[in-house]
């Protein structure tokens, strides 16, 4: 046997030692993506929410009738039956709460915001401020259904009634000098300051909302006793930013001391401050108001969606800084309790179900001290911009205000309506007077024609058809698409519940009111199914230590807001309806320091928290991170130069990498041979090790081989450095990629970690070689589509046993010719890897590809990552989980098996309704993830969603969600491409349409049925399924590429919604002409609002410019004749022909015009995790074509128009 | 001769009696949780071929042995395995596959075909039980 081992030191001829200059590895993580400091999260909004409870509370009697009273409007007007509000006497007590609510904005105003905040506002924790916030709009819309017209606030009531109206922008105008600080937070906060002084209500609550202050003060030495020493010099930083922001500063710093546990807090609001440094009111107010104006603005209908991005809104800072302080306050208070509180925990299984690893337990440093880590991972990611961050940036919609106006104005201009709408209708108490105020809308705003979906959705009476059943006549009504994002529809609940509801950005189903049996589930003809993002960056998230988890005894699920408490010390769990024991510690409250209110901890008032598991949650002491890279370096490699672009990423985020000071990463490259580089600390320059025996891979030095990222940083920069110049004469054209991941897969298995391989071509010798299979023939063959599934089963098993170590492989594939994708995917899929891939890449001839790679590496390197993940999605008994869609090992019927978890990172289930649920009226999910930070730290994060059971047709179809139900499709249609053929997952999705409008109009008996109607909430349906056989995984006819067919099906199991939305449906925009239209304000830009384009050639003049943005890339398409001014000042050309083929950037010319297009494209930008690649399209550019493949309602050789391909459907559906 | 035949076919199945059992035993287990996909599908796929193989035999033997009524009712069991067997895609790791089993009710329905067949080999077991005894009494 012929081992050689040739040990060649890299000769460097260059000095490049010098170029890194001195790292300070420990500060690693205060570098962390330089985005997270600018994020900020919005406090308030979490005091708000807490504080919120209090006032429920004030309600309700709490002894008797314990539910009733927590959930008060609960009780008033059960949501589940919708509409019959039941009891006497609980509508009184829904009247009362709501009134509450009403009032405090006013309250606000006089009352001491930031303390009020602090008092009432919770928080340890960070709440997500989203949730809350699409809560918060839900909770208007329902006030106006019950109270609002008769409690006599009429401007209050106004903007409740009416959620176009910013809660932003209302208080600014309203209450001009006062009210600022709370600005939003009132709004928010308004349900909960327990303010006590306007509404009388003498029950402990609010008696206890006044005397906090006071304890407040007292208490601090208490907290200080408490404190952990590491949280202060966050606390220090902290102090000087805010000190303009709070009252006392003083005050502020004895209390952030306190804050030891939940220290997490105050270094989010460090960031936050920092990011804002615009503490004053009067501008960011302005700004922040605008944005929100424009943001509610699609009104009702974007509800949903728009109240969570305005919780979001950078701007919200003025809010945030005034309560800020109060904020802190409050975690002083609150700080001391996790710890007092001990003992008497019900024991943990010692066997967790969720534990990932193998090896035996033990416990191991999962202190809650590391405070800066929480802030940054569980907080702030760059994105937090508010309007941008929601996926879908929907909330934004231009029509509303034309041209940006300083915000009092949107107030008033809407006002009017508004009053109208909710004025004539002087309600009696009893009756809520939702319903002619639905009957206003419409009429006050008939553009809005979107309102109707949410109206539907919130509908509290059947009397009238809700609206997201309206029937839609398709073959007429040619602009179906919403003038901004479609919005997801708001599940059908009462306020309190939807308050509480998990984000639609994390948690979504297909169908918002659940059939109450499988044969209902079948005659509806729409899947069921949900859409997870569970590890998606989020802008607040609550963080809780606790020293018991508190979860279900038989089914393990963890509290959550939706379970009911029987008495103070039993709870009953909402999956399985077993009664459970509150254990003591949870008796207590952190938040209000009070005994004996198990239903106002944190964990019962977030949907989405996130948990520091104690060691009864790990089978190992949690993992370092563990970074490998596997490198092509073969001729075809080095000729595609992608070795430059990956080195130097590396290099510039060496230092952001996640992780804590055990860091480790490692090197492998690889031709027909495999080479190692021993970079062990105390050499003086990396070493290479090349194996050639790749039939029988084995490690050189397994030691020396991943080394600590911060004790060998000279050397692996030195490495970094050299690697590209290495094999620049490299002859060898083979490629052992299999033996290359056998030899990263044992060097990685005993931690466990991240491997990230980047292949340029097929793999040809060893283990996992793989044959050329694509016959270019075939590439635009409308039969058979072959070769979808892999060829090999050595990457799948690779993959598996990978995952059993812990192991995630990431694959990037930058190949010019067929790779086998459909094989090397494999690998990745069932590891928990990611997939990327760059078709034709060359450094230099298609700098596309490469400035996308770039900018992928730099997302892919720097964003936070979870390892040893393991995810249970859990269900109320009765429904099951049927199919998983995403990458991951399926490890039992409902644990996800995740090595690696990523931010990117999408889920799909599809359920069946096994037994009817005809004796419950709500059901949950719960999904909960465990992980191992890159910190070391073990964590779960559990989202818990709430929906309601129907048990008529029509109500399924009001509640279905297009766009997840599509994105459920597009899995179910790739699994069915793999396991049958392409041809019959085509059917499938033309039959999912055909079915599912059958259905509907058969229940709809008085529809003609000579047209094609659907009802509003599945109008886009049918265009979305088109848009999907037209996409490069589906479409047949058209030349596609077995590798791009393969990815992008790959992609549609991968990415969530958001994303793979934009993938589908590209949105189009006219850009030539953004100086007029309607703006909104992002950090003291003007950001323009074009309205959405139909993907139509018709809609392209040649007189404008376009832009596609499609996700991953934006196309700027200029007409023949578009205006020269255009060309000359945002393009920076003289005129048309002057413009080059391949632009990639738009330059910085001081014009307004180019000013706004590089705002709204930046806009665009932000709002998602890739900064996609920007393209420039003329008329006669070879990349045309690919622009005009996504011009999906226009007819091409190979498939339908839009309109032809209605009336197939119709054709078919009258059939 | 005849005898032999079927005491041949009386032993053949009860082991594949015993395999079914097997099956059903290692996918419930899979099923409650208490054992992984991964060496579930390892150890199940390690049986999937002495199965076909054991079934095909007798089917083959009853051929052979002109016993037409229990042959046809052999072979669409037997044509079945080897269908299976032979439609595994090649990506996948057999015919049970870890990375599958969870999805699309696979496990499921991998559970009611071994219950069928168990019910079959019992039925079959019957059959040459009788068969035999009529066989030696004949002799």
């Amino acid at each position: 046997k012929k081992t050689s081992l040739n040990i060649v030191n890299i000769q460097q001829t260059t000095t490049q030692l010098a170029l890194g200059g001195p790292v300070c590895p420990v500060q690693n993580w205060m570098q962390f993506p330089s985005g997270y400091g600018s994020h900020p999260p919005n406090y308030s909004a979490p005091s708000g929410h807490y504080s919120q409870v209090p006032n429920k509370a004030a309600a309700s009697h709490l002894d008797n009738q314990y539910r009733a009273s927590y959930y008060p409007t609960y009780y008033s007007s059960p949501a589940q039956n919708v509409m019959t509000p039941s009891v006497g006497t609980s509508v009184l007590n829904t009247q009362e709460s709501q009134q509450l609510y009403n009032k405090t904005p006013h309250t606000v105003g006089s009352a001491e915001g930031p303390v009020q905040g602090a008092i009432s506002s919770a928080s340890y924790l960070h709440t997500s401020a989203q949730q809350s916030y699409s809560a918060f709009g839900n909770h208007y819309s329902t006030s106006v259904s019950s109270s609002v017209a008769s409690q006599g606030f009429p401007l209050n009531s106004d903007h409740y009634a009416m959620p176009v109206v910013s809660s932003a922008v209302y208080p600014n105008v309203s209450y001009p000098p006062a009210a600022p600080g709370s600005v939003y937070g009132q709004a928010f906060t308004s349900q909960s300051l327990p303010v006590v002084g306007q509404v009388k209500e003498t029950n402990k609550f609010s008696s206890q909302s006044t005397s906090v202050p006071h304890s407040l003060q007292q208490h601090v030495p208490v907290g200080y006793n408490t404190t952990l020493s590491t949280t202060s010099s966050a606390q220090s930083v902290q102090d000087n930013l805010c000190s303009n922001l709070t009252r006392s500063v003083a005050k502020v710093n004895n209390q952030i001391n306190t804050g030891g546990i939940d220290s997490s807090q105050p270094v989010h609001s460090e960031s936050q401050s920092v990011s804002f440094t615009k503490p004053g009111a009067g501008t960011s107010a302005s700004s922040a108001v605008i944005s929100s104006v424009r943001t509610p603005a699609p009104s009702l209908s974007s509800q949903p969606r728009s109240s969570p991005s305005v919780p979001q809104s950078p701007e919200l800072a003025l809010q945030e800084g005034m309560q800020f302080g109060g904020y802190v306050n409050n975690q002083a208070s609150s700080a001391p309790a996790p710890l007092s509180s001990s003992s008497d925990d019900e024991e943990e299984d010692e066997e967790d179900e969720e534990a990932a690893i193998d090896s035996s337990s033990t416990t191991s440093s999962a202190s809650p001290v590391l405070n800066n880590y929480d802030a940054l991972e569980g907080g702030g990611y760059p994105e937090t911009r508010s309007v941008t961050s929601s996926p879908v940036p929907a909330p934004s919609v231009p029509q509303t205000s034309k041209a940006s106006k300083p915000f009092g104005y949107g107030y008033p201009t809407l006002q009017p309506g508004y009053q109208n709408a909710a004025a004539p209708t002087p309600v009696q108490p009893s009756n809520p007077g939702h319903h002619p105020g639905l009957q206003h809308y419409p009429q006050q705003y008939p553009g809005v024609n979107q309102l109707t979906s949410s109206i539907g959705g919130l509908s509290l009476q059947h009397s009238q058809q809700p609206e997201s059943l309206r029937p839609v006549n398709l073959t007429q009504d040619r602009n179906i698409l919403p003038v901004s994002s479609v919005p997801a529809p708001v599940p059908n609940l009462n306020s309190d519940l939807r308050k509480l509801n998990c984000s639609p950005d994390s948690f979504r189903c297909t169908l918002t009111n659940i059939p109450q049996t499988q044969a209902l589930l079948n005659k509806a003809k729409l899947p069921l199914g949900l859409l997870l993002h569970p590890f998606r960056d989020l802008t607040q998230l609550p963080v809780i230590t606790t020293s018991t988890i508190v979860r279900c005894r038989s089914c393990r699920t963890y509290i959550n807001p939706f379970v009911s408490f029987i008495d103070q010390r039993r709870w009953k769990c909402n999956l399985c309806y077993r009664v459970n024991d509150v254990p003591e510690e949870f008796m207590y409250n952190p938040l209000t320091r009070s005994y004996g209110e198990p239903h106002k901890r944190p964990e019962v008032q977030n949907s989405t928290v996130e948990l520091i598991a104690s060691s009864d949650y790990m089978l190992r002491p949690p993992q370092p991170a563990v970074y490998l890279f596997v490198l092509d370096v073969s001729h075809n490699a080095v000729e595609a130069g992608y070795l430059t672009i990956v080195c130097q990423s590396l290099l510039e985020n060496l230092d952001k990498l996640p992780g804590d000071s055990r860091t480790r990463i490692g090197f492998i490259t690889f031709d027909s041979t495999v080479q190692f580089y021993n970079l062990q600390e105390g050499l003086s320059q990396p070493q290479m090790l090349i194996v050639s025996d790749i039939d029988d891979i084995f490690l050189p030095t397994p030691d020396s081989l991943l080394v600590n990222l911060h004790e060998s940083k000279e050397l692996i920069k030195d490495l970094l450095n050299a690697l590209p110049n290495m094999f620049t004469n490299t002859r060898e054209t083979h490629s052992a990629l299999g033996p290359a991941l056998q030899a990263a897969f044992k060097l990685m298995s005993p931690t466990g970690g991240r491997i990230s391989v980047f292949q340029t071509q097929l793999p040809s010798l060893g283990a996992g070689l793989l044959h050329s299979r694509e016959d270019p023939n075939q590439r635009s063959s409308t039969k058979v589509v072959q070769h979808l599934g892999p060829a090999t089963d050595f990457y799948k098993k690779l993959a598996l046993d990978c995952s059993g170590q812990q192991t995630a492989v990431d694959l990037f594939l930058l190949s010019s010719q067929y790779s086998d994708l459909a094989s090397l995917a494999c690998v990745s899929k069932y590891s928990a890897g990611c997939i990327y891939y760059y078709p034709s890449f060359h450094h230099s001839h298609n700098p596309a590809q490469a400035e996308k790679l770039q900018k992928d590496l730099k997302r892919y390197l720097t964003r936070k990552i979870g390892f040893e993940a393991v995810m249970r999605i859990r269900c109320t008994k009765g429904l099951s989980i049927h199919t998983f869609h995403g990458n991951f090992f399926v490890r039992s019927t409902d644990l996800l098996s995740l090595a690696n978890v990523n931010p990117d990172a999408g889920f799909a289930v599809q359920m069946s309704i096994e037994e009817s649920l005809t004796d419950t009226s709500l059901v949950c999910f719960q999904t909960a993830l465990l992980y191992t930070s890159s910190k070391g730290e073990r964590r779960i994060r559990v989202h818990t969603l709430c929906l309601p059971v129907v048990s008529s047709l029509a109500d399924v179809y009001a509640g279905a969600d297009v766009q997840a139900v599509v994105c459920l499709l597009a899995n179910m249609a790739v699994d069915r491409s793999v396991s049958s053929s392409l041809a019959d997952a085509r059917d499938a999705l033309v039959n999912a349409v055909v079915d599912s409008l059958a259905a509907y109009m058969s229940t709809a008996s008085n529809l003609q049925q000579s047209m094609l109607i659907a009802p509003n909430s599945l109008k886009l349906f049918p265009l979305y399924i088109l848009a999907l056989l037209k996409q490069k995984a589906f479409r047949t006819g058209t030349s596609t590429r077995l590798d791009d067919r393969v990815y992008a099906m790959c992609q549609m199991k991968s990415q969530p919604l958001v994303h793979l939305m934009k993938m589908i449906h590209p949105n189009l925009y006219r850009i030539d002409k953004l100086i007029d239209e309607s703006t909104i304000h992002v950090n003291d830009r003007v950001v323009p609002q074009p309205p959405l384009q139909k993907l139509s050639a018709e809609k392209l003049t040649r007189e404008g410019a376009f832009l596609m943005d499609c996700g991953s890339i934006f196309y700027i398409w200029i007409g023949k004749n578009c205006d020269n001014n255009f060309i000359k000042d945002v393009l920076g050309y003289p005129n048309y022909a002057s413009v080059p083929q391949t632009m990639t950037q738009l330059p910085e010319v001081d014009a307004l015009s180019s000013e706004r297009t590089r705002s709204f494209v930046s806009w665009l930008r932000d709002s998602r995790t890739l900064s996609p690649v920007l393209q420039v399209i003329k008329d006669e550019n070879p990349a045309k074509t690919e622009f005009f493949q996504h011009l999906i309602e226009d007819r091409t050789e190979a498939a339908f128009s839009y309109y032809e391909f209605l009336l197939n459907i119709q054709q078919q559906v009258c059939k | 001769m005849e005898s032999v035949v079927f005491i041949f076919s009386l032993i053949d199945c009860c082991a594949l009696i015993f395999l079914s059992v097997y099956f059903i035993i290692t996918l419930s287990d899979l099923e409650c949780d208490y054992i992984n996909a991964r060496s579930c599908c390892s150890k199940l796929n390690k049986w999937v071929v002495p199965e076909v193989i054991g079934h095909a035999v007798v089917t083959v033997l009853m051929l052979i042995s002109l016993h037409w009524f229990i042959f046809l009712l052999n072979l669409p069991v037997a044509t079945w395995n080897i269908y299976r067997y032979i439609m595994v895609p090649s990506g996948n790791m057999g015919v049970f596959d870890p990375t599958e089993i969870h999805n699309r009710g696979q496990l499921k329905s991998h559970m009611k075909e071994a219950m069928i067949k168990l019910g079959f080999h019992l039925l079959c077991f019957f059959m040459y039980l009788y068969s035999m005894i009529l066989a030696l009494i004949n002799d």
